[in-house]
């Protein structure tokens, strides 16, 4: 295990600081939570674990008076310890019992600083001066005490991820909270970033703040958290200490069932099927440009794009998906040079994409399951005769395609928008391998998807592998690159490096840019 | 407090409801003022009834008044479909109906047949290109067609009052800033004797029709939703978001457009500066009203004109303003953006205290 180890127990006091009780909620015949009820103790890190869809969001909305639940009720201690029961409903009345929240997508306001993003909603409109002195005082004590540090009079748009995500702590931390929720936090995070976060949570929890911790990384929570409690279908299935869990046994209280391991046979590669040559793009920052890029993936292969986020792998995935056209260099797939980008023509030539973003580019939510599946094959002569649609062949075909790749939701005439991420995931992962595509270029495939989605998205790729296919897979996640792929290439501030060998520690340092 | 949740679904009944309910709320709001005014309100929505409903005539008369809506109603639609926004409506309403002038008063000399094709295509092209330029502009230069379609309307209007005073001025017209009368051959015909109703009646209804089976049957008309809801995921899925904008720009140009041939043609004969009394922009309301639906486009122009002439019939038998007609559209329109929120999110008042 790299990183700090906090699974070492921290002097754990027995006060209670938050105790949710039976907390129910139903959405029409949806049970989201099923009488949970759990506690949460002072400078304690409690990781809540479940798949998607298993209530956790839920929950969390109810703390935080977002959601009204139908029953059971939340008590919050007081600064001198005592429990007092809390008005649900009110968001105001959970930041007044000193419960902050860090989503997984950042609150912040770009264009104002650091500082002002802190301050913000604690200060009264009708202020005529600012005065930021006491608050700069109460902020350097902060970051004094738990090493947050972050540029406090820069503009929030220039921050990094990781410095975003210590702003929306400190802003918390700022509002006097000691309970702070923390969703997904290093779902954005490079490996050092995360290490970072944590090193940061163990001197706050030392301070006396309690923590509850969302994540799907098994190993993080094992790491770093004292308690894990996990959901799945709206109820609590288990409370385990850290200490007497391990990876496989929570894995199996998640899902409810031993989780497949999945199986990478050696497989001979193929011929090449995609090959960048000299390619060079000049963006407006280094997240959209890359400097004489030369990639070449095989058939049966699986290429890892490793890197921390920003370096370039968008310019990689906007070229490879037909979204820009490089400035020089040449782009073959199956050796023959692709002279026109654009979406289209890239289907065309058999290239498959997953995008980053898959409720912004995968997707159209307002749009059918059924009218997704068929979105980049309209000239499909099974999809459309004399420019209109075939509607029975399109449904039974979404019936077919739900089936196979085990798409969950309302059904194909539902609103893509209702499908969970991970059934978004499956969704797309549908589409794009319906086509038999050579070259699959699957950018964060798994990025925010539970265990079993997720495991479920590199089954398939290992799939697609075995059958010919060649992938392409950029992916912040370090362990899923490590996991998935045959080569791994790093890229950074624009320029790819084949890293030598499988190895944790030397691409990680290739990654923030050391290499020989 | 008040809580808001978006629904899952919005279910059938409201999707209809809604609008249904928005026009009668509006209607009871416009009983408000009609009491101010000092009128008995049953027997002025008696009279309101009675100018609609109340003799042949006066229903052909509100059909007459709905045509040229149908037309804008559907520009609107088809362009706000794609996240479109044709503020434009009411210039291209008059390119439409210049063209129909410029090409129907003796330029060309033909059989009805002929003669009636042609002033309808030239009209419609003209709208369509109206619409074209910004929507080029939008396409190639990111330039905001909200403001570039709104300018164009005056712009339109001018070019048109100067037109108007000069090569299109009507020579026999005693100095009135009129164009010369459309040809005998190129007038739609009427669809009853004695009665305006006209063809341009029958053509806005297959337009509807036509529109209607596109959106919701036709690639082209997937593609128009599909840029319209996401526009990120239509280009990375490989649809010519550009392409269809354009082809969405140019069909809603053309809609407007006929709508300002069916009024020279079918209704008025000559073009004044005044043919349309904003036309172009009630159809945003009318699609509105409608929720985008071509043949909800329909039946919200014949309510919105129902309420126009039943007004004016209203005003003339009891001595009320018929601007009472304008507040009630108004009224319609804000009911149904209220009853749009209303449809898609749950509402739900929680008392304070409860915990």
């Amino acid at each position: 295990m790299e990183g700090p180890d906090f699974s070492a127990p921290l002097p754990m006091t027995n006060n209670l600081v938050l105790s949710l009780k039976a907390l129910s909620k139903r959405f029409g015949s949806v049970v989201a939570n099923d009488a949970v009820s759990i506690d949460l103790h002072q400078g304690e890190v409690l990781s809540l674990l479940g798949e998607n869809g298993a209530g956790k969001t839920t929950l969390m909305n109810m703390l935080f008076g977002h959601y009204m639940p139908d029953s059971g009720t939340v008590d919050v201690a007081d600064m001198d310890g005592n429990m007092h029961p809390l008005t649900l409903g009110h968001p105001q009345a959970a930041l007044e019992a000193g419960i902050g929240m860090v989503h997984q997508h950042f609150t912040l306001a770009e264009n104002l600083s650091a500082l002002d993003n802190i301050l913000l909603g604690s200060e009264s409109l009708l202020r005529w001066r600012q005065n930021h002195r006491a608050a700069r005082h109460k902020i350097a004590g902060i970051i004094e005490r738990t090493g947050l540090s972050a540029p406090l009079d820069e503009k929030v748009g220039n921050l990094s991820v990781g410095e975003r995500q210590r702003v929306e702590i400190l802003k918390a931390l700022y509002h006097d909270a000691r309970i702070l929720v923390l969703d997904e936090p290093t779902a954005v995070l490079t490996p050092q970033e995360a290490d970072t976060l944590f090193e940061n949570i163990g001197a706050m929890t030392k301070d006396g703040l309690s923590v509850i911790f969302i994540s799907h990384k098994l190993r993080e929570v094992l790491a770093f958290s004292h308690r894990i409690a996990v959901l799945r279908h709206g109820r609590k299935v288990g409370e385990i200490a850290t200490k007497d869990a391990d990876e496989k046994s929570i894995a199996r209280m998640m899902v409810g069932a031993d989780t497949p391991v999945n199986p990478r046979e050696d497989i001979a590669v193929g011929a090449p099927v995609l090959q960048l040559k000299s390619i060079t793009v000049s963006g407006d920052s280094a997240r959209n440009s890359l400097q004489d890029a030369n990639l070449t993936v095989h058939a049966n292969e699986v290429v890892g794009i490793a890197g921390v986020s920003g370096n370039g792998q968008s310019a990689l995935a906007s070229i490879v998906s037909g979204l820009a056209g490089p400035d020089h260099g040449e782009m073959l797939v199956d050796d023959v040079a692709i002279t026109r980008f654009d979406p289209p023509n890239l289907l065309k030539s058999g290239i498959g994409r997953i995008p980053e973003d898959r409720h912004h580019d995968g997707v159209i939510g307002a749009m059918t399951v059924a009218e997704n599946l068929i979105i980049e094959r309209l000239n499909d002569p099974d999809v459309q005769k004399n420019g209109f649609l075939r509607q029975e062949i399109i449904r039974e075909h979404a019936q077919e395609l739900c089936r196979d790749y085990d798409v969950r939701g309302p059904g194909i005439d539902a609103q893509a928008r209702l499908l969970s991420g991970g059934n978004i995931q499956k969704l797309i992962l549908a589409r794009v391998f319906e086509c038999s595509p050579r070259l699959i270029l699957a950018n964060q495939p798994t990025r925010g998807l539970d265990l079993g989605a997720a495991n479920e998205v590199a089954r398939r790729l290992l799939e697609a592998r075995k059958r010919g296919a060649g992938i392409l897979l950029i992916s912040e996640d370090l362990d899923e690159v490590l996991a998935l792929s045959d080569r791994i290439v790093v890229i950074h501030d624009g320029q790819l490096i084949a890293a030598k060998d499988k190895d944790r520690a030397s691409i990680g340092l290739m990654m923030a840019g050391e290499h020989t | 407090m008040i809580r808001i949740e978006p629904r899952e679904a919005p279910s059938r009944t409201l999707t209809i409801g809604v609008p249904v309910a928005s026009a009668l709320i509006a209607l009871m709001l416009a009983a408000i003022p009609l009491a101010f005014a000092g009128a008995n309100i049953l027997e002025a929505y008696g009279q309101m009834a009675k100018g609609i409903f109340g003799s042949v005539f006066a229903f052909t008369e509100m059909l007459t008044r709905a045509t040229p809506l149908i037309f804008t109603g559907l520009a609107a639609t088809l362009a706000f479909r794609a996240k479109l926004w044709n503020i434009g409506a009411e210039g291209q309403f008059y390119l439409g109906a210049m063209a129909a002038v410029t090409v129907g008063t003796g330029m060309i000399d033909a059989p009805s047949y002929i003669l009636i094709p042609i002033i309808l295509f030239t009209g419609a092209a003209a709208g369509a290109a109206g619409m074209a330029g910004p929507a080029y502009l939008k396409t190639r230069f990111g330039a905001d067609e909200v403001v570039t379609t709104l300018l164009l309307n005056f712009i339109i209007l001018i070019f048109m009052q100067m037109m108007l005073e000069g090569p299109l001025k009507d020579p026999m017209g005693m100095g009135w800033p009129q164009s010369e009368p459309i040809v005998d051959n190129g007038m739609l015909p009427q669809l009853l004797p004695r009665m305006r109703v006209h063809f341009g009646l029958i053509i806005a209804l297959i337009a509807a029709v036509v529109a209607q089976i596109m959106l919701s049957k036709s690639v082209w008309g997937f593609k128009l939703r599909a840029i319209g809801e996401n526009a990120a995921a239509a280009l990375h899925a490989g649809i010519g978001v550009k392409r269809t904008l354009m082809g969405a720009a140019i069909i809603s140009g053309a809609m407007a457009g006929l709508a300002g041939v069916s009024e020279v043609a079918g209704l008025k004969g000559y073009l004044t500066a005044d043919l349309s009394p904003g036309f172009g922009y009630t159809g945003i309301v009318v699609a509105m009203l409608a929720g985008l639906s071509p043949i909800g486009v329909v039946l919200s122009a014949i309510f919105i004109s129902s309420v126009f002439v039943g007004a004016d019939s209203m005003s003339r038998a009891m001595g009320v303003s018929s601007y009472l007609a304008d507040l009630v559209v108004a009224m319609s329109l804000i009911s149904v953006l209220v009853g749009g929120f209303i449809a898609r999110y749950r509402i739900s008042w929680i008392n304070k205290g409860v915990a």
